[in-house]
């Protein structure tokens, strides 16, 4: 019964680590349709500058600097952000698929980065000894999952709260309305590049926490995590789920991770060893096709966008249905 | 040793260039960035081998190496197959996916992100049929010969090169020569208006298919032949083809293999200089370059 339950903290910690991901790419595809094809680029630029902050002193590479994890995470967020706003300063003037094809760039640059700037990355082995929000508890499995549950899931509501928000403020507003018609957007005299710049690099933030908050939980990182694999489940997550809606971002990681990690404990059981690689295939097999699949079929997913998110049009529908009555 | 780098970089530009072509055709024309080009350049490669395989085994004297080569007949048949199979599979893709969407009006971007879930499917089915294990077409070793100032070569490579800048001669006569080529031209400038003057645009987007595909096939052949055949060989080629299409503007078929040259060149001068593990990060640098200077291209119409 104990490890049933901590098992599932510790699956549900992993999936919503995911949900925050996919959070942030509703901010960029989802609301403003900028379409990021290097997420595992952010997230593994978040998870590497937070470890370098918080790891003790380690005497084979630059840095460890035993900072406070808050501060890791909050660095990461920040350098995310800025290498986000780079990317998009440089295309988002341009034709809109540039931005898919430089961030496809930029994700294999980081993965060669992290792999060889071995003095600051620890190279293919990756960055160890990330302390672990209630490390002391570590002692009672129990505990320490459902504290570590506990973390992240306040900070993925609190994401879910701030997007929210901004998606029904005057900005969300003019983000989709850039989205849905850009030059009448540019007619009421808003600068469409500066407002997908901003969403971008929103996103980027977003997707650099959620690198860090992963890493803090699991405790090690290595370039093996930034596979260009990680972009292709957070984009299933969200097509799933349903883009432009923040809960369905958030049951889309949910759902999608919870088949990826029973879809992998099948496989495990079922196939003989060596033809493990071979059956993981045909997992991303799975990813692709459904991606296609919700495209062609349902394109607004599980829980599409909704179509109205300012309250005041659904105060005055109300009304308008009170006075009916 | 000047002369031995820009050779190594002229054949593996060559290779670059031919894919290059082909995306920067479907881009201008289907008006879509195709991330599943690279695949189309990797199932080229295994259709091919299949068959050359089949062909060798049956008729064992097409296995044997023709004059300085280390292929025999079996492999020119082989590329014939493959570029018909790739256009077929290009086809069918188009058909279950792309004309789908095309038809719904879908924008740019859903094109793009469809072609990254095709692209994503045919890889991972590819690994799933042949495991990630490299394969050859042959086994044979060849010397390289010197050629001049102290560079050499093997004879596949200089036959590659040679057939990779003749074919996009031959697709640039065409598409400015013939009623075909025009009418694919008309598509691209644009496609409502080329439907009104009589061109039929079903079959044109359907010809510009095969054409992208055919190309992505040679490419992936001689990749096979000169390198080894993975079912990463097309995403691996991916970002470099896009900064050529980009940097040679897109639309531009011999500035497409020209930039294609070039990022072949940068790439060999990165090994050589810097190191062979930064080599996939030279195409980033040239395409950020490309867009902060010229995001049109070196033969590409400003376009906003």
């Amino acid at each position: 019964m104990i490890e049933l339950v901590s098992y599932g903290a510790f699956f549900l910690t992993l999936a919503l680590t995911y949900a925050i991901m996919c959070l942030g790419l509703n901010v960029q595809w989802g609301q403003t349709g900028l379409f990021n094809v290097g997420v595992a680029g952010f997230v593994g630029i978040g998870a590497y500058v937070s470890a370098l902050l918080t790891t003790p002193d380690a005497p084979d590479r630059f840095g460890g600097f035993d900072l406070p994890i808050a501060v890791g995470w909050i660095v990461a967020a920040v350098a995310a952000a800025l290498a986000s706003a780079m990317l998009g300063a440089l295309t988002l003037r341009l034709r809109a698929d540039y931005l898919a094809i430089a961030t496809f760039g930029f994700a294999v640059v980081v993965q060669l980065a992290v792999l060889n700037l071995q003095h600051l990355t620890g190279g293919p082995f990756g960055v160890s000894f990330i302390p672990r929000p209630f490390g002391s508890l570590a002692g009672d499995p129990l505990l320490f999952g459902l504290c570590n549950l506990g973390v992240v899931a306040a900070v993925t509501l609190a994401i879910y709260a701030a997007l929210e928000h901004l998606t029904r403020s005057p900005w969300g507003r003019v983000l989709r309305a850039i989205r849905e018609d850009e030059q009448a957007a540019a007619a009421l005299g808003k600068n469409a590049t500066l407002f997908r710049l901003q969403a971008f690099a929103v996103g980027g933030a977003i997707m650099g926490l959620a690198g860090a908050v992963q890493g803090h939980f699991i405790g090690y990182i290595s370039p093996e995590g930034y596979m260009p694999i990680l972009t292709f489940q957070v984009w299933a997550m969200l097509i799933v789920g349903g883009s432009g809606n923040n809960r369905g971002a958030i049951a889309g990681a949910i759902l999608v991770w919870a088949f990826w990690a029973a879809s992998g404990a099948v496989l495990a059981a079922l196939v003989p060893a060596d033809q493990q690689a071979r059956a993981s295939a045909l997992k991303i097999v799975m990813i692709g096709v459904a991606i296609c699949l919700v495209l062609l079929l349902r394109p607004r997913g599980l829980l599409g966008e909704l179509k109205t998110v300012s309250r005041h049009v659904e105060k005055s529908d109300a009304q308008a249905k009170d006075s009916t009555l | 040793m000047i002369a031995q780098l820009l050779m190594d970089g002229l054949i593996a530009g060559s290779m670059i260039g031919l894919g290059a072509v082909g995306i920067t055709l479907t881009y201008s024309i289907l008006r879509f960035a195709n991330f599943a080009h690279g695949e189309m350049i990797s199932w080229s490669a295994y259709f091919a081998l299949s068959v050359s395989t089949a062909l060798a085994t049956s008729l064992s004297g097409l296995a044997t190496p023709v004059g300085p080569f280390s292929f025999g007949w079996s492999l020119p048949l082989a590329l014939v197959a493959g570029m018909a199979l790739t256009g077929l599979l290009a086809l069918i893709v188009d058909y279950i996916l792309f004309a789908r969407l095309r038809k719904r009006g879908a924008s740019a971007i859903i094109m793009v992100m469809a072609g990254f879930g095709a692209s994503l499917t045919l890889r991972s089915l590819l690994e799933f049929f042949f495991t990630s294990k490299p394969a050859y077409f042959t086994n044979a070793l060849q010397i390289a010969r010197p050629l001049f100032a102290g560079a050499r070569a093997t004879p596949d490579q200089l036959l590659s090169l040679v057939l990779a800048v003749s074919l996009v001669g031959v697709v640039h006569v065409i598409l400015t020569r013939t009623a075909a080529g025009r009418a694919m031209r008309a598509v691209s400038e644009n496609q409502a208006l080329a439907g009104l003057a009589g061109i039929d645009v079903t079959k044109t987007i359907r010809l510009v298919w095969l054409f992208g595909s055919s190309l992505a096939a040679v490419a992936g052949v001689l990749a096979g032949v000169l390198v080894q055949i993975r079912p990463y060989m097309g995403h691996d080629l991916l970002l470099p083809l896009f900064a050529a299409a980009i940097l040679g503007g897109i639309g531009s078929v011999p500035g497409a293999m020209l930039a294609g040259l070039i990022v072949g060149l940068a790439e060999a001068m990165c090994v050589n200089f810097i190191g062979a593990e930064w080599r996939a990060a030279v195409s980033f640098f040239i395409l950020v370059a490309i867009l902060l200077l010229r995001p049109q291209g070196l033969f590409g119409k400003a376009v906003a």
